[in-house]
């Protein structure tokens, strides 16, 4: 082992801490080691009492997002090396509240998630013996970028519209719902454009578009909730010059 | 049923006010605040120009960049103040200088404009 | 705080600073781009002052003119002028993002929605030239 790299890692205990303070420890700076091989190295070798989350280590799972040195990364697909010669600063998720060392809260993602309905909504169920809801090629390119979302919320740490109203929805959960509008075997966008038209849904978006550039997926929440602004305005323009009809 | 908001209509006139100040502010700005000024080109004379602007299509298009332009301007700075200062919560106050100064601005405009001998 | 939400005994909620557009380059760009309005706002009061003065008269219209060659005026509208080009490109590059295009079944490329845009703004500029020159 020759080289090391020195790591930064917020800690905060509920019941000890007022607030979070930095830990530093040295590491073994490896050419194939990401930042959570780092941090696992933390945990096995020097001190059990670090809390993170983790779970599939090649970005599919979205658990391990982290602020390394100060933007919003997956520690499972960032490169240690990439960082030298350090210090490495690793601190919790921004924009959320923070439960435990590098371990965030994030109930209200998952309220706001929910809210935008990121499912298929049918008028009418067809039962099952009339077959599947078919699709094709270019329907299914048509959201396919906004389904690559796994929900990790770098996104959201890295909006400071997010940051500064938790009202907020948010990038991810829009990019969702705009998946499933664009979806040709969904027909529940109306009951969508109720949620997020309101003034907590996309308008309290001021295109920042660093929601985007974190994107590990490439699914560009920023350009959703524009495309979004668009439908709900030509929305808008129908039930003002024709409020008798329309709706359906 | 969400709120009905207005959002909607005040993003369009943002949105369309951006597209022509980032079409045409440029050039106008070019040319009438530092070519003519500092004499890089000959500015054309008083007489020439008040014919242009007397013409109707030309005071259309003045009254319409002028104020398009003021709401797009109503609209960024509402939120530049909302986030960069964090004062949402003065959100009332904030609206009313913003949109109030865009619709005042929308009525001098279309007085002078109408003005023009 | 609502009941039915279960949250650990105690978290730690960090409160965004007032400076946080100062932090990150990509967020003092964003500022600077939203504090590009107030050029805009600048460059109509310049052309409003420059209509009453056209209506008032040559002579009040030459120390308009005059007015315009003020360094300090000459300073602000360069900086203006500055400011006004980066709204400008910055909006004909976003602009595809809220515009998802499809040509049959393809959606198209974002350099084919921001060339238009360019194209656009070159034929506005040299129409107002030609319009404002020639006489």
């Amino acid at each position: 082992m020759a080289e090391a790299i020195t790591l930064e890692v917020t800690r905060y205990h509920p019941e000890r801490d007022e607030e979070p303070s930095l830990q530093s420890d040295e590491v073994p700076l490896r050419k194939e080691w990401v930042v959570l091989d780092a941090l696992n190295y933390v945990k096995d070798k020097v001190d059990g009492t670090l809390s993170f989350r983790w779970s599939c280590r090649m970005g599919i799972c979205g658990s391990c997002g982290m602020m390394v040195n100060g933007a919003p990364k997956l520690t499972c697909a960032t490169f240690l090396s990439d960082y030298a010669p350090g210090p490495v600063r690793i601190a919790p998720l921004d924009n959320f509240p923070v439960i435990r060392d590098l371990v965030v809260d994030i109930s209200d993602f998952l309220i706001k998630l929910s809210r935008a309905k990121p499912w298929l909504i049918r008028k009418r169920e067809k039962p099952l013996s009339e077959g599947e809801y078919l699709q094709t090629a270019d329907e299914l390119d048509t959201y396919k970028q906004f389904s690559m979302c796994i929900n990790c919320m770098l996104c959201y740490a890295a909006c400071p519209v997010y940051g500064l109203d938790p009202l907020f929805s948010g990038p991810a959960a829009i990019a969702l719902a705009q998946r499933y509008n664009l979806d040709s075997r969904d027909e529940g966008s109306n009951q969508r454009l109720d949620i997020l038209s309101h003034s907590d849904g996309i308008w309290g978006c001021t295109f920042v578009g660093e929601c985007t550039e974190v994107c590990p997926k490439n699914v560009d929440p920023a350009g959703a909730i524009q495309q979004y602004k668009l439908t709900a305005t030509k929305e808008w323009m129908k039930s003002f010059l024709m409020p008798w009809g329309g709706g359906e | 049923m969400g709120k009905r908001s207005n959002e909607p209509f005040l993003w369009m006139l943002f949105s369309a006010g951006g597209v022509a100040a980032a079409l045409l502010i440029p050039i106008h700005l070019f040319l009438f605040g530092l070519a003519f000024p500092l004499g890089w080109l000959e500015a054309p004379g008083y007489d020439t120009l008040l014919a242009l602007a007397r013409h109707p299509v030309t005071r259309l298009y003045l009254f319409v960049l002028c104020s398009l332009g003021l709401f797009h301007w109503a609209h960024r700075f509402r939120y530049t103040l909302y986030d960069g200062l964090q004062i949402k919560h003065l959100n009332e106050i904030i609206n009313t200088l913003c949109y109030g100064g865009a619709i005042l601005g929308t009525v001098v405009a279309a007085y002078l404009i109408l003005r023009i001998p | 705080m609502s009941s039915s939400i279960q949250h650990p005994p105690r978290s730690y909620r960090r409160r965004v600073s007032t400076y946080w557009w100062l932090g990150r380059w990509p967020y003092l760009k964003f500022i600077l781009r939203e504090l590009s309005s107030i050029s805009v706002t600048w460059f109509v009061v310049q052309t409003l002052l420059q209509i009453s003065a056209l209506s008032r008269g040559p002579t009040q219209y030459m120390e308009f003119e005059a007015w315009l060659r003020r360094p300090i005026v000459l300073s602000l509208n360069a900086v203006s002028f500055f400011f006004i080009v980066f709204h400008a490109v910055t909006w004909f590059n976003l602009a595809p993002k809220a515009m998802a295009i499809r040509v049959g079944g393809k959606r198209v490329p974002s350099l084919l929605i921001a060339a238009p845009n360019y194209l656009a703004w070159l034929v506005a500029s040299v129409a107002v030239a030609w319009i404002v020159l020639r006489g």
